[in-house]
């Protein structure tokens, strides 16, 4: 193509472009074949430290868990693998039939009348979800509760700077609060007072937004159940892998009065004239192609290929064996909590606070003691420091049902020889 | 019946002894289509004459409604909860909007029903 073009180099076709504007660290080397191209990206691949998912015990947000086979093989199907989010949306039936699954299964889930076609991340979704509290009480300002995931609250700041509205971090809800967010069970994994907090907020005269774990639902309140306006979430647990972090799945869900605030898109279900049923997206003037900066969001899309794998593996699972996930987990949880504590240097940060299946330790030594069990294949708990300095020897330890009972037994054993 | 003003957003204006019912004409109705929901103000709410006060949304836009006059909302058409096809079917009567206690009088900027059929006339091309 150079040759065509007339130049022998790339940096000789780019001359035009003045230097200053150049990007001079990208100094790539002359190009591989194909052949050496995968042996080059095989050797460097070999480097990353792959753990068992058995002999995982790390969440913080995203998790390993048992994905069915159903999943994969209807994902693959090229007529969702292929398709984008649906811009000749009545032509894709399928696809809208796919998406209004997702919604009533989301709608259940989290006990609130509508859901939409979902969104990216739980982070995003948290930031949709306090804008729509902002715009819908025409308040300046959003309440989040301690403990609501680091990274999410980062991406809520980032969405209210741009946005013009205020974050606050302490305190309670007062006249000027658009609405309150918080995290259930929290990001150390310990379970919320949602009632309470979703009245405070109420009081106040602010929604209350709550962040669930949709694994958690099968066996916590409903959102919808305990008064929360708002429900939001991260769905990689419903059949998605963690695959460093995305692509994940953003759900929101809230009250019908609310169904105009609501962000994104919606598919309804309706009949033609003939009586035969058919999807559409609905309710589409609340969207940015129509309202414009009026809009509660500039989202116009969707995940819809991990929406459908969250349907696949909710509607595989049923409510029964989601129930089954959610108890396996907790039980395997609860029995390693209580093995950790008969460890010398180990005890739970919060032992009166209920939780699932994270849960946080204190833990003398912690990041050597992690380290060593890394040593023998086990990735363990997530050390928070980071995010919060005063919790410096403590770590969050989480089960799913993929941590079988002999993991359990290698992951304590483990850890009393790092004593 | 007081004398009807029109914006160039077309909403009308009506009052009658300090209380201004306000709608929207049968031009903007006719351009809307079918209205599906009413974005409307709480009582009590104060407005400037040309703040946004609401939202109506048809089957194909949704608009946002503004004041033609100052004053504090005292009444809302309820009906429009449930009917909000009154807006079409009767936008100078049973589809009016809100009802306002006016402060300060009419803005000159208001146009009489000569001045804004030719606007009506102009904006249909």
């Amino acid at each position: 193509m150079l040759e065509a073009l007339g130049a022998d180099s790339v940096d000789d076709l780019l001359v035009d472009v003045p230097a200053a504007l150049r990007l001079r660290r990208l100094d790539l080397a002359p190009g591989l074949s194909e052949l050496e191209t995968m042996a080059r990206v095989r050797e460097l691949a070999g480097r990353n430290r792959v753990f068992d998912d058995r002999l995982t015990f790390r969440g913080g947000g995203v998790y390993r868990r048992f994905i069915p086979a159903a999943v994969g093989a209807v994902l693959s199907k090229p007529e969702f693998y292929t398709a984008y989010t649906p811009y000749q949306p009545e032509a894709s039936q399928g696809t809208l039939q796919a998406i209004f699954e997702f919604q009533t299964l989301i709608a259940e889930l989290t006990g609130l009348d509508v859901a939409n076609a979902s969104l990216y991340d739980g982070a995003t979704a948290v930031a949709e979800a306090a804008m729509m509290a902002v715009v819908q009480t025409g308040r300046p300002e959003v309440l989040a509760a301690p403990y609501l995931h680091p990274e999410y609250l980062e991406v809520l700041r980032c969405y209210a700077q741009g946005r013009g509205f205020q974050v606050r971090e302490a305190g309670d809800p007062g006249e000027t609060t658009a609405a309150v967010v918080f995290q259930n069970p929290d990001f150390l994994g310990l379970v919320a007072d949602g009632a309470r907090l979703s009245e405070a907020a109420h009081a106040a005269g602010a929604l209350a937004i709550a962040c669930v774990d949709p694994i958690s639902l099968a066996l916590l309140a409903a959102p919808g159940e305990y008064g929360a306006d708002i429900a939001v979430g991260e769905g990689q647990q419903l059949g998605l892998a963690p695959s460093y972090g995305g692509p994940h799945l953003g759900f929101i869900a809230c009250r019908q009065e609310l169904v105009r605030r609501l962000p994104g898109r919606l598919v309804g279900e309706a009949y033609d004239g003939q009586g035969r049923r058919g999807y559409v997206l609905t309710l589409t003037a609340r969207e940015q192609h129509i309202r414009r900066e009026k809009a509660t969001s500039n989202i116009c899309t969707n995940h819809s290929l991990c929406a459908l794998a969250a349907s696949v593996y909710l509607t595989y699972m049923g409510p029964e064996g989601l129930r089954q996930v959610a108890d396996v987990s907790y039980r395997r949880a609860h029995h390693l909590a209580e093995e950790l504590t008969r460890l010398p240097g180990i005890e739970l940060l919060h032992p009166d606070r209920p939780f699932l299946n994270e849960f946080p330790v204190r833990m003398k030594n912690v990041l050597q003691r992690l380290s060593a069990l890394e040593a023998e294949g086990i990735l363990g708990g997530l050390p928070v420091a980071r995010w919060y300095p005063d919790l410096g020897d403590v770590a969050t330890f989480c089960c799913t049902e993929l941590n079988d009972p002999g993991a359990l037994d290698q992951l304590v054993a483990a850890l009393r020889q790092t004593a | 019946m007081g004398d009807r003003r029109y914006t160039e957003t077309h909403e009308w204006v009506d009052v009658e002894d300090g209380v201004a019912t306000i709608g929207i004409t049968d031009f903007a109705q006719s351009q809307l289509g079918d209205v599906v929901f009413l974005e409307l103000p709480r009582q009590g709410r104060k407005l400037s004459a040309g703040e946004t006060f609401g939202v109506i949304e048809s089957v194909k836009a949704a608009s946002d409604l503004y004041a033609p006059v100052a004053g504090t909302v005292l009444e809302v058409n309820e009906r429009l909860v449930s009917n909000p096809e009154l807006v079409n079917k009767d936008p100078l009567g049973e589809g009016w909007l809100i009802k306002v206690q006016a402060e300060g009088g009419l803005p000159d900027s208001l146009l009489d029903q000569a001045a804004y059929a030719r606007l009506a006339e102009s904006g249909s091309h």
